[in-house]
């Protein structure tokens, strides 16, 4: 089960045995209220409030959106504007101070066996559950396709093709219960029939484990082939089903939903539990001295984390929230993590070749061969690094998810992934620029 | 503790060890047991052919970075590639400074008047061997064998005819293996098919080169003489077949860009040589192929530029 295209990185799950740890309480939180995709969430609370652990903090009326929760109790100390980790625009966050009692709101287990649907996805919705494979989009969103489009696929997403981490691997294999009891949830909110879970063959032992534990649920476990980015969207489901996604379109164009597996867990705490979205899963890895996958609270920053898994390994020079293939380099330490971060990786100096530098494109045709999207890289960068915008749209750039396998097996190391996302961004201020004058 | 700096850019971080320069390394290790197999057939002065193209092209590489006020010692690399590949397509008979000229056109012409690295259109090193046959038609026609004038397996097949030719070597077996050693009259390097076949299967198994531009190159002349009536075993083992398979037609700059385009691209090669072979007044045809191949690539890549994953043709499916 594969796709074309694709790369072997070396995969480097150094964290792959180490059992999930709870890491420490914060002292203090930063809430940047636009941790998903979609509207920013204005707070509801105000500076002095004393919170709990699990409390409402942010909102929205915004349909395309998830409310954001307190993750420890404690004391609002600021609302400001400070940098979003990953776009480094200002954005207004939440502050606050813990109490260091992690008093928790009242969370009660609920019977949700007769729920209708609609009622689990509103759950879903009020417990702030977002996508946390990374890009963070709402679940309540993604389980309610238009009624035109009807689903019969539920695919979870349990490849993690990114090297280094190893969150999802780790969740597969301490927390297979949850996990298919939030499969099974998620399956009736959209009332398919065909459950398919797949997972990278490097992962047997969890693949063996969801097989046995999975006997009798209508639900498949699928090997697949390890190659990068298996794991995305568009190619896990090419794997699985054999459908393609419409250039442009979404996932539900052809009746599929996929969901990761730390999602398919945390909604079942939202439905289960009432455990509002407030804590995740993260891998620490890369040059750390005890790089480990670790329980963390969300808006936790994350000098306090590596602290945790031993402190930095030689001098860092790189912190990549996320793996090293779509992951964001960060410029500082003290920023917060956020509820679609999946891990952090650190680079030191020997991880980074400084004498890297960029020369022509001899035309080789390796980032044609690689590209998962059957788009041509090198044109792409080309046209956008001489502004001729139009040329690469033509070129079909909006249809590249950034996976970075052009860029992996540059032997000129021009930086295509760089040129791409330029060129995108040129093309939607473009559109909206036509909009505009429309 | 201060602020500690840390690395901004854009993703991935992480990158395989492919290099141009490491693949221009293994293009010359695999042009190699090809060309120490011309030396030992051809002598000294075939040695001295190849350091002479070699050097040359080094120098006029140099020469151009300077003008340009660019240094790059990766470009000093992809010369050396040149230089050695238009030593190996030469005649081993030639006065040195004719070489020389050709290495010098090769890069200063079919390199930098394009535009330098990454802009070639031509094959560098084949440009320079059609100016010296354009220019020097005796000299480039002027082939021996152990010191004695004879002409290459395809002379002796267009002047003379294939019985004639294979009576040359005594049976059709034999002169079977002497092309395939490389005991045949010939320019230095394109001799032995074995010797082109090891470098061409060592880079293809490396992945710097695509095995299907050589196997379809290779196997449209091989159907198509057939189809001619003609020995195709002949007519791939004896001439610049092998080595124009393996280590020009691949080169990169000049093939279309596109998966499907690089295949037409070996299509139209195969079909150009034979019938410059079998047509034409040259005796071998692999040389201009190329070249008109080179020029018909880009077009080629223009009309086999692929539509992304999950297109739609008609926009009424949307809706």
């Amino acid at each position: 089960m594969t796709f074309k295209g694709g790369i072997h990185p070396k995969y480097n799950k150094i964290t792959a045995d180490k059992k999930i740890e709870k890491a420490n309480l914060p002292k203090k939180i930063i809430l940047p209220l636009s941790q998903h995709v979609g509207a920013p969430c204005e707070p509801i609370v105000n500076i002095g409030d004393y919170v709990k652990t699990g409390q409402k903090i942010a909102e929205t009326q915004a349909f395309v959106s998830a409310p954001i929760h307190s993750s420890i109790s404690g004391t609002v100390s600021s609302i400001e504007n400070l940098p979003h980790p990953i776009t480094g625009k200002p954005v207004n966050s939440v502050i606050i101070e813990s109490d260091e009692k992690d008093e928790k709101i009242e969370m009660q287990k609920r019977e949700y066996e007769n729920l209708p649907a609609d009622e689990l996805k509103s759950i879903i919705k009020d417990f702030g559950i977002v996508g946390l494979g990374g890009a963070a989009f709402p679940t309540h969103v993604k389980l309610s396709p238009p009624q035109e489009k009807p689903i019969d696929t539920l695919i979870i997403n349990g490849a993690e093709c990114e090297p280094f981490l190893t969150t999802d691997h780790r969740l597969m294999l301490e927390r297979t219960d949850d996990l298919i009891a939030g499969i099974r949830i998620i399956r009736k909110v959209l009332g398919v029939k065909s459950v398919f879970i797949g997972i990278e063959d490097n992962k047997h032992d969890a693949i063996k484990i969801l097989k046995e534990k999975t006997i009798g649920q209508n639900i498949k476990v699928i090997p697949l082939h390890t190659k990068y980015p298996q794991g995305g969207e568009k190619t896990l489901i090419y794997a699985i089903t054999k459908r393609k996604v419409p250039a442009g379109g979404l996932p539900m164009d052809i009746g599929c939903v996929v969901q990761n597996i730390g999602t398919a867990i945390a909604v079942y705490e939202a439905v289960a539990l009432s455990k509002p979205l407030y804590e995740r899963v993260i891998t620490i890895t890369g040059k750390v001295n005890n790089p480990k996958n670790l329980l963390v609270r969300n808006g936790a920053i994350i000098k306090d984390l590596i602290e945790q898994a031993g402190s930095y390994k030689g001098e860092p020079k790189k912190i990549i929230m996320g793996g090293p293939m779509m992951g964001f380099a960060l410029p500082a330490d003290d920023l917060p993590i956020i509820k679609g971060t999946s891990g952090l990786t650190i680079f030191n100096k020997d991880d980074i070749d400084e004498k890297r530098s960029t020369i022509e494109c001899i035309r080789c045709g390796k980032c044609i061969q690689d590209c998962p999207m059957q788009l041509n890289p090198s044109l792409i960068a080309k046209y956008a690094e001489n502004e001729r915008i139009d040329l690469a749209e033509n070129m079909y750039a909006m249809d590249c998810f950034e996976c970075g396998c052009c860029a992996f097996n540059c032997p000129t190391h021009i930086p295509l992934v760089h040129w791409i996302r330029y060129a995108k961004s040129q093309i939607l201020k473009n559109r909206a620029k036509a909009k505009d004058k429309k | 503790m201060e602020a500690r700096k840390f690395i901004v850019e854009s993703s991935p971080h992480f990158f395989s060890a492919n290099y141009k320069y490491k693949l221009m390394g293994l293009v010359v290790i695999a042009l190699l047991p090809a060309a120490i197999l011309g030396v030992y057939n051809f002598g000294v002065h075939a040695l001295l052919i190849i350091i002479v193209s070699t050097s040359v092209a080094i120098l006029t590489e140099a020469f151009f970075n300077k003008l340009k006020k660019k240094p790059s010692a990766v470009e000093q690399g992809s010369a050396v590639v040149t230089g050695l590949l238009l030593g190996m397509i030469l005649p081993p008979t030639l006065p040195l400074w004719v070489p020389a000229i050709g290495s010098f056109v090769a890069i200063a012409i079919a390199k930098h008047a394009f535009g330098g690295a990454g802009m070639t259109i031509f094959n560098p090193a084949l440009v320079g061997r059609a100016f010296l046959v354009a220019s020097f038609p005796a000299l480039m026609a002027a082939y021996i064998l152990d010191g004695i004038t004879s002409a290459t397996p395809l002379q002796m097949l267009k002047l003379n005819g294939y019985q004639s030719a294979v009576s040359h070597f005594g049976s059709n077996m034999l002169a079977y293996k002497s092309m395939f050693l490389g005991n045949i009259a010939g320019s230095i390097g394109e001799t032995s098919a074995l010797a082109l076949l090891i470098g061409g299967l060592f880079l293809i198994f490396l992945k710097v080169i695509d095995w299907k531009i050589p196997t379809i190159y290779i196997g449209t002349v091989f159907v198509l003489t057939a189809i001619f009536g003609q020995d195709p075993i002949y007519h791939i083992l004896g001439g610049g077949l092998f080595i124009g398979a393996f280590f020009m037609a691949t080169a990169y700059e000049g093939m279309p860009i596109t998966k499907s385009g690089r295949i037409y691209f070996a299509l139209g090669l195969g079909i150009l040589t034979t019938v410059i072979r079998l047509f034409g007044g040259y005796p071998e045809g692999v040389n201009f192929s190329i070249l008109i191949m080179n020029a018909a690539a880009p077009l080629i890549e223009r009309l086999t530029i692929k539509k992304p994953f999950g297109y739609i043709k008609n926009k009424e499916k949307k809706k």
